[in-house]
């Protein structure tokens, strides 16, 4: 007898929807976390003494439908609008609030009114792509070709113009749709940034940054930015539901038997030594982390090790964290209470990308910086900040190596950077903590220290996620699925692959 | 830049010399080359039947320094081996030799080999064509090992034939009458390493020789100075297609196809479909293609690979198979066919759709006879052992001829 139903290996936030969902289903369900608390990238911890922090910053879209599912709310989940803005040295500044651009040139603020309504209206269609399981290509049954036949319906639907422009723009390269509509360098930046932010995608690079876009679109028009409450919402809830939570648990193996004619998943064992029996495990670490580390290539097929091995899946973004001693002051800005963007061109993003490309630390960095202290009080003292900072772009494998010089560097040359924008936050400064994508990976267990397990491409994406034969949650193994960001749909704080990972796991 | 015709430089086509060139140049009479990954290879020295019964009755030497050659050594070998074919590694003993298949992972046949296993971590997989991709694909998730590729610097020779292990024994390989077949001896010549293989691809008794490249020359002259009373000569690829075949050995590019370079559709081949199942050993640890196979044999091969008696002495190659003399509906087609002598049969090994294995099977012989072509429908009859299977190849010690 099975001491439980289903294992989840990682409490980051899809580890609480999908292992919540099925406890909802009266599964037994227990829940194995690594680390000392729930949340993976998105778990809080005190990074400087009086100071805390989460990597994750905000939620851009998590789903009405998950939220009210799991009655977050009644555990304390609440969402605010959080806009970006694009800042210049000088001190001017374009932003979106609410859907609308402002700060733009006339001409601008009227074609980004075409812009919009063109991507909302690919945004809509795909809407309940994102919550489905994609089939995969090739011997369909009918129910699976009626999905297929559904999107394409619904690409037909738009209208002829709209559904040519459509197959034009999916995979073209942001700098290139941007050119089409506006002209402004700092609109450019601000209307780019959300199809680059945690990708190994620059301005012009082509692949899919618009299909990453519209995937950002989606779900709860507000954001949550106090992610402490939603990982404590998430962790509430799914202990309300029945599962078992244990942090501290570092998983050392999937165990895989081979007693019938198929190969299948009976449990998992810990670092410590202890065996858990099991009907189901589902991983939520990435794909290279389930299979080549938890299962082992043994028990997998060649080419599917490889198409594995072969993800790409090195992280771009380091986090600054900073203690401030008080709330810094921008140039022009009353309040830095929204996503601020500090790259004043594409042209500066795509070089900052170029030196990352070839190995090396960005010339010019460029940076969106977060105050989440000013939504969560109670993450710094009072009086005092936490600005959290993403900062584009940065190779995983940096080619002198991240030593102590290599790190000072990064972290000098973000400060100077700020500095234009904020010239007196250097002597504000308290504490510091910098995670490169290596530091990113050792310390939160996910291969390549990308936020999204796995590039968003066109050849990583959908049926294609993380790859075939396991872009369904069900993998090669009976008994073992994903249910992590590199499944469909993907990264982000949205629970959408732990949400159709349930539903694959309660088929 | 300026484009000439003459731009084109096709001397890196030009075949590479076997490592045993300087003699078999003075025994290709007839020059008859043709290349085989890159070597020089020779399709026969003077006359395919010539050769052939040479090797029936005395014996005769094959070239198989073309063939690919890995050492793969170290902690994980074992378990990267076994993940790789579908017979059970574990199993083999150090000093024995296993015919081994590798599948995709859709079980499809990619190649098949031999393993040796020269110690408990160091193993020597051979092989017809050049796997590096496939063994760096394979060795995925398996750090500690190591492989040499010693293709090009190993050499190996085949002796086959009644009269082969007297040879080597007058050579000076004391001991080598009590080998077993499928084990490895080791042996001091002049000073270098000589490992000698109780294996071949001629179905009858017969070894092969494994020496340090440089060393190949040397070893040459001295098993033909043993073995000039004992009628050695050498013989090439086409006598060798007749040696294999009454064995029932198969062959890619007459009885399979290798995964990795088909490309229609299930153009290649199953285990299953070449009736090599015993070889999949399903009660072993999980190996590539095996929910794939498992399958298979539950549903049972779309073909089956078949040895077929064919009546007359018109050799079937090429045939259509029929389930009725009419020659209505064609059930299969033949792979491999000759008459052979040894065994005094029109032969032929055929792929044969399943269902069909047990009505009537009619080949529809196309031949020629002086410039006339000819047909004639002739009566087939399946047989299970192999054609030509003498007790000397398994007799330990083999009598001297």
């Amino acid at each position: 007898m099975n001491q439980y139903d289903s294992i989840v290996v990682g409490a980051g936030h899809n580890g609480l929807v999908c292992s919540n969902y099925l406890a909802k289903r009266g599964k037994r369900v227990l829940l194995l976390e690594a680390g000392e608390r729930c949340g993976g990238l998105a778990s809080t911890y005190e990074f400087h003494p009086g100071f805390k922090t989460s990597v994750a910053q905000y939620a851009t879209h998590l789903p009405k439908r998950i939220i009210n599912d799991l009655k977050l709310r009644d555990f304390g989940y609440a969402s605010h609008k959080l806009d970006l803005e694009a800042l210049s040295p000088e001190g001017d500044s374009v932003s979106l609030r609410s859907g609308s651009l402002f700060g733009a040139s006339a001409d601008d603020m009227a074609a980004y009114q075409d812009y919009d309504r063109l991507l909302d209206k690919f945004a809509q269609m795909f809407q309940p792509f994102w919550q489905k399981t994609v089939p995969p290509i090739g011997n369909n049954s009918l129910s699976e070709m009626l999905a297929f036949a559904e999107l394409g319906l619904k690409i037909r639907l738009m209208g002829r113009e709209d559904m040519q422009e459509f197959f034009r723009v999916i995979a073209l390269p942001m700098y290139d749709l941007l050119d089409e509509y506006v002209s402004s360098p700092l609109v450019k930046s601000l209307l780019s940034w959300d199809a680059l932010i945690g990708t190994k995608q620059a301005p012009r690079s082509p692949n899919n940054s618009v299909l990453h876009l519209l995937y950002r679109m989606q779900g709860d028009s507000e954001i949550c930015v106090n992610i402490q409450n939603l990982v404590e919402a998430l962790t509430q809830s799914a202990e309300a539901n029945g599962v078992e939570i244990r942090t501290a648990a570092p998983v050392e193996s999937i165990q895989i038997s081979q007693e019938s004619e198929a190969l299948a998943a009976t449990g998992v064992v810990l670092e410590s030594g202890e065996a858990i029996s099991a009907g189901q495990v589902i991983s939520s670490a990435d794909p290279k982390t389930t299979f080549l580390s938890l299962v082992g290539s043994e028990w997998l097929e060649i080419e599917f090790t490889n198409r594995i091995q072969r993800i790409r899946d090195r992280g771009m973004v380091s986090k600054l964290h900073l203690a401030l001693d008080g709330l810094p002051a921008f140039n022009g800005l009353d309040s830095p209470d929204r996503r601020l963007l500090l790259a004043p061109d594409v042209e500066t993003i795509e070089c900052a990308f170029d030196n990352a490309k070839y190995g090396e630390l960005p010339e010019q960095p460029v940076l969106e910086v977060t105050t989440p202290s000013l939504s969560s009080s109670d993450l710094a003292p009072e009086g005092k900040h936490v600005m959290s900072i993403n900062v584009m772009y940065t190779p995983y494998a940096l080619k002198e190596g991240w030593n102590v010089s290599a790190r000072e560097a990064l972290q000098e040359s973000v400060v100077k950077t700020l500095e234009t924008y904020a010239p007196a936050i250097r002597s504000q400064i308290l504490g510091s903590e910098l995670l490169t994508p290596a530091d990113l990976e050792s310390r939160f267990h996910v291969s390549g220290g990308h936020w999204h397990h796995g590039d968003f491409a066109l050849d990583q994406l959908i049926m294609m996620r993380p790859t075939h034969g396991a872009a369904q949650y069900k993998t090669p193994i009976d008994g073992l699925l994903l249910c992590g960001a590199g499944t469909h749909p993907g990264g982000d704080l949205t629970g959408l692959p732990g949400f159709n990972a349930a539903r694959e796991a309660l088929s | 830049m300026i484009v000439t015709m003459n731009s084109f430089d096709l001397a890196t086509e030009k075949p590479k010399p076997s490592h045993f060139q300087p003699r078999l140049d003075e025994l290709n009479i007839k020059e008859a080359w043709s290349a085989w990954n890159g070597y020089k290879f020779a399709e026969y020295y003077y006359e395919v039947e010539y050769e052939y019964f040479c090797v029936r009755n005395l014996c005769g030497t094959y070239d198989i320094c073309p063939m690919q050659k890995y050492f793969i050594s170290g902690a994980d070998a074992e378990r990267m081996l076994n993940r790789m074919v579908t017979r059970d590694v574990t199993k083999m003993k150090n000093g024995r030799v296993s015919y081994v298949l590798w599948c995709t992972d859709e079980g499809r046949l990619i190649d098949d080999g031999t393993i040796f296993r020269l110690g408990d971590e160091e193993f020597m997989l051979t092989c017809g064509s050049p796997s590096t991709a496939w063994l760096k694909k394979s060795c995925v998730g398996f750090d500690n090992l190591t492989i040499r590729d010693r293709s090009d610097d190993y050499a190996g020779l085949a002796l086959q034939g009644p009269t082969s292990c007297a040879v080597l024994k007058k050579m000076g390989l004391t001991g080598i009458e009590n080998a077993k077949p499928f084990t490895i001896h080791h042996f001091d010549f002049g000073g270098k390493p000589l490992m000698v293989s109780r294996t071949g691809f001629t179905g009858d008794l017969g070894y092969e020789l494994w020496i340090d490249a440089e060393h190949a020359v040397e070893m040459w002259d001295a098993l033909y100075a043993a073995g000039q009373d004992y009628g050695i000569h050498p013989f090439g690829e086409q006598a060798t297609n007749m040696l294999r075949l009454e064995a029932g050995f198969i062959m890619p590019g007459y009885e399979f196809n290798e995964a990795l370079k088909t490309v229609h559709f299930e153009f290649d081949q199953t285990p299953f479909e070449l009736n090599l199942g015993w070889m999949v050993d399903f009660k072993k640890p999980h190996f590539n293609g095996r929910s794939a196979l498992v399958e298979e044999a539950r549903r049972g091969p779309k073909y089956t690979l078949t040895k077929l008696d064919i009546e007359g002495n018109k050799p079937a190659d090429g045939s259509f198979i029929y389930n009725s003399k009419r020659c209505t509906t064609d059930i299969g087609y033949v792979t491999s066919a000759m008459w052979s002598p040894v065994v005094k049969s029109n032969i032929a090994l055929a792929m044969i759709e399943t269902p069909y294995l047990n009505g009537e099977l009619w080949a529809e012989i196309n031949y020629e006879k002086e410039l006339r072509q000819f047909h004639k429908v002739a009566r087939c009859k399946i047989q299970d052992a192999p054609f030509w299977s003498p007790e000397r190849a398994r007799l330990t010690p083999p009598s001297d001829f």
